[in-house]
């Protein structure tokens, strides 16, 4: 039955092309059905191939299914691994998915586009699923671009708005300068170890290279630069927000679930290169550290809903990054796993809220939404806790794995633990000012929408995935034979009820300016110095604004001014020195005779006298 | 024999398509359709075949003018097969896109086409150098009148300048041959022209350095690179569309094929120590050609530029010189025939309806016409380098084979990747994304692709997804051509060392 | 009687010559164009036969019958094309034949 993994590709690949080729010409039932049902035989037999791996007690299996290309010693096949970690990957991936395949199939109902949604849908899920379960570098690479474009279609979806397609280039091309950094990598490591199949690769690594060389720093820097990219960290962040231009469900799945995780699965997988450069990886736990804090203000002070829960996504990625900096192979992954519970919950429930308030996206646009929301009241107040690893939801387990790990490394372990639990404050605070500006207070909608959006099609998943951000924790992910015994990291009790109790006492300041309102904003806000932060913190710390200024100004300044190409000019040049020429030599042929005749007269002459004297 | 059959088809098809037209102005197309399928037919035959003597898979040598040593010698081999089938294929894709677009002369039209595909069938078999410059010539002027006759508003300065531009450079092209030949009559006492023959020519130095240079500056020319590659954004945007494809799917290639087949393995040593600066030239056509592609208004001068854009990645795959380098040209070769076949044909399809090539009179299209829209969204993504199709193969491995040559210059390589997104994505966004734009143009004659054109199209995107996801199947065919021609050209420059 | 020398003739065909160069070059009148030209013509003549005779040949004298001949056509087309010219231009000025010019 394992040998049966390549169908799990197959099946969204399948659809996809059903649903290309029949170009909305099927009715939306049957469109649902293809774009969710795909997805959803794919977790079936992800789930199957997934209980008789673990029970057969092997450490991976190896699927292979045709030689990509061969050449010289260059020979990347088309071939599947299943490990613990693509296990965890393509469980997250297809479960998830499928649920939230299963919410889109209500939320984009009214949509005329319904069958090119989940065509793209369902070609994300191939790519995605790919890029988990390949066993070399260049397969991770086709899927790795495969979810760059089907990311930049369904950002641009709505394509009449050209701000969508903006948005959707922006981050096709910012996560493409982290995508050619990943192939250099790639081009490096062919080049040193003669191989890219992962793992062979891997071996040859801890053979040849000591820790700390040079070679090694410089393939883990490239693959970093890649996955910053995809993942929106520092310093290719800027295109997360953005990104939120697409539909919600996309949001959840590829901004939040999968894709932008796909960084911290590179990380993982490639993790000897990373151990044998150490300098390198401690970056990645600096990138996290600033990234988490940074997002963490950011969302402090954004006013649309899904920007908040982008922002959020950054920030709980930068915690991945963290652990991985920090060694915690498994803590990360595994805080991979329940974000992905909780931020598509987070997500989808908001996408109730947007459709229940007819396309509102601003949270002061809203309020007092308890009562007519009941699911999506239900579904935040558990994300929300997830998010803020209130103590037994799933979050909860997952974060505190990294922060204690984090404190168990030397050197910078402290910086890091604290600077997370600076961040888990922060989420406190931002996550329940969401919560309560929505669901409490004052209603600041233009009407209080009648009923809650959707039917069992979206509610069903939402409880899903409650019940998951809240059992979740307690899935063992069975990591171990892949990155080795994970160390076990004490901390006194002191401290550890200092981390737990940090993000409450978050969530008890965001209580306080927002629900009884004991201290008001406005208070806060009166001081200039308050309102410059706000706007900064609000423009992503001017990174934006950055970058324009630094490469997309020039780029256009220079495309700009030459456009006719300079060396185009080069041979106009040689044109007009012909034609300068010509203008001047065509005066000897003034068309007299009488010039013509002394002229030969003079040459004959002037022979003569040549010849007579030479 | 097989190798004259190929291109006395098309030399004769061409002929009868042109007399047919004072039968029944229809014929010429139809004549024409049915001598390429002929060739494709026959083609076939190559592909099953053995390689036979040396390696050759077909070949036929005759005596043509003995006193000169110039004999009439086509010969085949895997390279050559793969660029032949991509030459039929594209004449069909050609004549289909001509189908409804010439209207005016059609015969003659038919004729010229097809003689400019016998003179591509001569150029990638020619090995006599002779013979080769010969067919270099037949496949230009055909060219010429292409563009000059049916060509678009500016036809007349493009036509020109294409014609000069090749011309003055196969003359350095010939006077580097004639000057190769001199030095064979010197060393081993008889004049030939035979390509086995003129491999044993050895010259040094300086004036290696300069012949190479000849047969370098002819193929860079028609490949093209900077800084000798504006002829063809004019040539390109002014050309009918099914001289637009044959110009970028094919005429492209005889510039890289030259440079595999004669430059290099001529003159090892010569390029060896040219090849950084060759290198460097790619580079900078990469990326110089991928910003100027971004600013133009025109399509059809944008995709022009990408095409110099992505022929660099072939001549920085050839002057790496190593196995995967040499397989990602080829492959690139094969794939951007494709690819950019089809965006001039879509182009020139968009042009046909809407008589404009401005993209600023353009805007909003999906809705009005989205089929046409996710075939250019397709081949767009196949331009980019996405994986999974063949664009993504040859880059790759290019990029691959010429990092382990030169690390910097790939690094700068690989951020045409980066400007490749930015340039394809903006084609779309400009045309088929945003408001719907008609002020320009009448909104009736914006139709939908037709059958037959999805027919071609479908065609070509079978064609890319096979080179991108099955590609063993082409590299099989062209490995042991490249292995040995790798390994000739080390043996030379190792024997020559040693004396 | 003694003979004229040598020199003495060919300085003549010289002055000759140079006679009808400068009028072929000076003169406007197409028909003393023709003229000098004319003079040019004898003038060569004149040379051939004095050189001929300084050697004691004849060939000299059958070179003049030659030019003579020559002349005779060449004044039979000249003249024609001066009727042509006069009809078409009504002049016989010589500046006036530059179309060519460009």
């Amino acid at each position: 039955m394992q040998d049966l993994i390549w169908l799990l590709p197959t099946y969204p690949v399948l659809g996809f092309l059903i649903l290309v080729l029949t170009a909305g010409r099927l009715p939306k039932n049957i469109v649902a059905i293809i774009g969710a049902g795909s997805v959803g035989l794919s977790f079936l037999t992800a789930a199957i191939i997934a209980t008789q791996f673990l029970s057969s007690g092997e450490d991976y299996f190896i699927r292979e299914v045709w030689t990509w290309m061969a050449v010289g010693n260059f020979s990347p096949g088309f071939n599947f691994y299943l490990d613990g970690l693509s296990l965890v990957m393509m469980l997250v991936i297809t479960g998830v998915g499928f649920l939230i395949h299963l919410y889109a199939t209500g939320y984009m109902a009214d949509d005329p586009s319904y069958s090119r949604f989940f065509s793209y849908m369902n070609l994300f899920i191939a790519a995605m699923l790919m890029l988990v379960l390949g066993d070399n570098l260049v397969v991770l690479y086709l899927g790795w671009e495969g979810v760059g474009l089907c990311s930049y279609l369904l950002i641009g979806f709505w394509y009449a708005n050209p701000d969508n397609g903006y948005a959707a280039r922006k981050a096709f091309v910012v996560t493409r300068i982290g995508d050619t950094a990943m192939a250099l990598g790639l081009f490096l490591l062919f080049a040193e170890l003669g191989t890219l199949n992962i793992q062979d690769m891997l071996n040859s690594a801890e053979a040849e290279w000591k820790v700390g060389d040079g070679l090694a720093v410089v393939a883990a820097l490239l693959l970093l630069g890649g996955a910053v990219g995809k993942s929106a960290q520092l310093p290719l962040q800027t295109w997360l927000p953005d990104a939120m231009a697409g539909p919600t469900p996309i949001s959840a799945l590829i901004h939040a679930a999968t894709m932008v995780t796909a960084g911290v699965y590179l990380i993982a997988r490639t993790h000897i290169l990373f151990e044998l450069a150490p300098s390198v990886q401690e970056l990645v736990g600096w990138v996290g550290l600033i990234t988490l804090l940074m997002a963490g203000f950011i969302a402090l002070t954004q006013s649309d809903i899904k920007r908040i829960l982008a922002f959020s996504t950054m920030s709980q990625i930068g915690y991945m990054f963290l652990a991985l900096g920090v060694g915690a192979w498994s803590a990360g992954i595994f805080h991979l796993m329940t974000h992905a519970f909780f931020k598509a919950l987070l997500f989808l429930a908001s996408g109730t809220v947007i459709l229940s308030l007819h396309h509102e996206q601003n949270i002061f646009k809203m309020g007092a939404l308890r009562q007519k929301l009941p699911v999506s009241f239900f579904s935040f107040l558990v994300g929300s806790l997830a998010l803020t690893a209130f103590p037994y939801t799933s979050g909860y387990f997952s974060k505190d794995e990294i922060l204690i790990a984090a404190h168990g490394l030397e050197g910078p372990g402290m910086i890091f633990f604290y600077g997370g639990v600076l961040g888990a404050f922060l989420t406190g605070i931002y996550t329940f000012r969401l919560f309560f500006i929505v669901f409490f207070g004052d209603s600041n909608a233009a009407h209080l929408p009648e009923k809650e959006y959707g039917g069992w099609n979206m509610n069903g998943p939402l409880i899903a995935l409650i019940i998951l951000s809240l059992i979740g924790g307690f899935f063992a992910v069975p990591l171990d034979p892949v990155f080795g015994q994970s160390e076990e990291h004490h901390v006194s009790g002191l401290l550890h009820t200092f981390m737990v109790a940090t993000p409450l006492i978050g969530i008890a300041i965001s209580f306080l300016i927002f629900y009884t309102k004991t201290i008001p904003v406005e208070k806060l806000m009166v001081s200039s110095f308050a309102q410059t932060l706000h706007k900064f913190w609000n423009s992503g710390w001017g990174f934006d604004w950055l970058y324009d200024r630094l490469i997309v100004f020039p780029f256009l300044w220079l495309a700009r001014i030459n456009r006719a190409d300079v060396i185009d000019g080069f041979y106009a040049l040689v044109v007009e020195i012909s034609r300068a020429a010509n203008g001047m030599i065509v005066k000897t042929q003034t068309g007299y005779l009488r010039w013509y005749a002394l002229s030969v007269a003079a040459g004959l002459i002037v022979l003569i006298t040549l010849g007579v004297l030479l | 024999m097989i190798l004259v059959w190929l291109i006395s088809i098309l030399f004769i098809g061409g002929i009868i398509a042109w007399l047919s037209e004072r039968v029944n102005p229809y014929y010429p197309r139809l004549i024409a359709l049915i001598t390429v399928l002929l060739e494709c037919v026959v083609m076939l035959n190559l592909l099953g075949a053995e390689p036979a003597t040396g390696g050759w898979i077909a070949s036929i040598d005759a005596a043509w003018i003995p006193r000169f040593g110039i004999s009439f010698y086509l010969a085949a081999d895997g390279l050559s097969v793969l660029l032949l089938l991509l030459t039929a294929f594209l004449g069909v894709i050609a004549i289909g896109s001509a189908w409804d677009e010439i209207k005016d002369r059609a015969g003659f039209f038919y004729f010229n086409l097809l003689w400019t595909l016998a003179g591509v069938l001569g150029v990638f078999t020619a090995l006599d150098l002779f013979l080769f410059f010969f067919f270099w010539e037949v496949m230009l002027i055909p060219m010429y009148f292409i563009i000059a006759i049916w060509g678009h508003e500016n036809k007349n300065y493009a036509a020109m300048k294409f014609f000069i531009f090749t011309q003055v450079t196969g003359m350095l092209m010939l006077v580097s041959i004639l000057v190769l030949a001199y030095f064979h009559s010197i060393q081993s006492g008889f004049v030939s022209f035979n390509y086995h023959d003129l491999l044993t020519v050895e010259t040094y130095g300086p004036l290696e350095m300069w012949i190479m240079l000849g047969f370098f500056i002819a193929f860079t020319t028609k490949l093209p690179s900077v800084p000798f590659h504006s002829w063809l954004p004019d040539a390109h945007s002014q050309a009918p569309t099914a001289g637009s494809v044959i110009l970028a799917g094919i005429l492209l290639k005889t510039g890289a094929y030259g440079l595999i087949r004669f430059a290099v393995p001529l003159f090892p040593e010569a390029s060896m120590s040219f090849a950084p600066f060759a290198m460097t030239l790619a580079a900078i056509s990469i990326l110089y050609c991928a910003k100027v592609a971004f600013a133009q208004v025109d399509i059809k001068r944008l995709i022009a530029y990408t095409s110099v854009s992505h022929m660099g990645f072939v001549t920085l795959g050839v002057y790496a010189w190593n196995e995967q380098a040499l397989q990602g040209a080829v492959m690139t070769m094969l794939a951007h025939g494709l690819s950019a076949a089809a965006l001039f044909m879509l182009a020139g399809g968009l042009q046909h309806r809407i008589h404009t090539r401005n993209m600023s009179d353009m805007g909003g299209f999906w809705g009005k016409v989205p089929r046409m829209a996710v075939v250019v969204l397709f081949f767009s993504i196949a331009a980019l380098g996405m994986p999974g199709l063949g664009n993504f193969i040859g880059e790759f491995l290019a990029l691959l084979g010429a990092f382990q040559v030169n690390i910097p210059l790939t690094v700068i390589s690989a951020l045409g990747l980066i400007f490749a997104s930015v340039y394809s994505l903006w084609v779309i966004q400009k045309i088929f994304h945003g408001e719907y734009v008609n002020s320009e143009f009448d909104d009736n004659h914006l139709t939908d692709l037709t059958h037959r054109e999805m027919v071609y199209y479908t065609a070509m995107m079978i064609g890319l997804i096979w080179m991108g996801m099955y590609p063993q199947s082409f590299l099989t065919l062209s490995q042991p051509v490249l292995i040995d021609l790798i390994s000739s050209a080390e043996g030379i420059v190792t024997s020559v060392v040693r004396n | 009687m003694e003979s004229i020398p040598v020199e003495h003739g060919l300085i003549l065909a010289v002055i000759l010559f140079s006679i009808g160069l400068i009028g072929v070059l000076t003169r406007r009148n197409i028909v003393f164009v023709l003229m000098s030209l004319e003079i040019m013509l004898n003038a060569g003549g004149l040379a051939f036969i004095v050189a001929a005779s300084r050697w004691g040949h004849a060939e000299g004298q059958i070179m003049f019958l030659i030019i003579l001949t020559l002349a005779a056509a060449e004044v039979a087309v000249g003249l024609g094309l001066i009727l042509q010219m006069f009809r078409r231009y009504k002049t016989v000025d010589i500046n006036v034949l530059s179309e060519m010019k460009g």
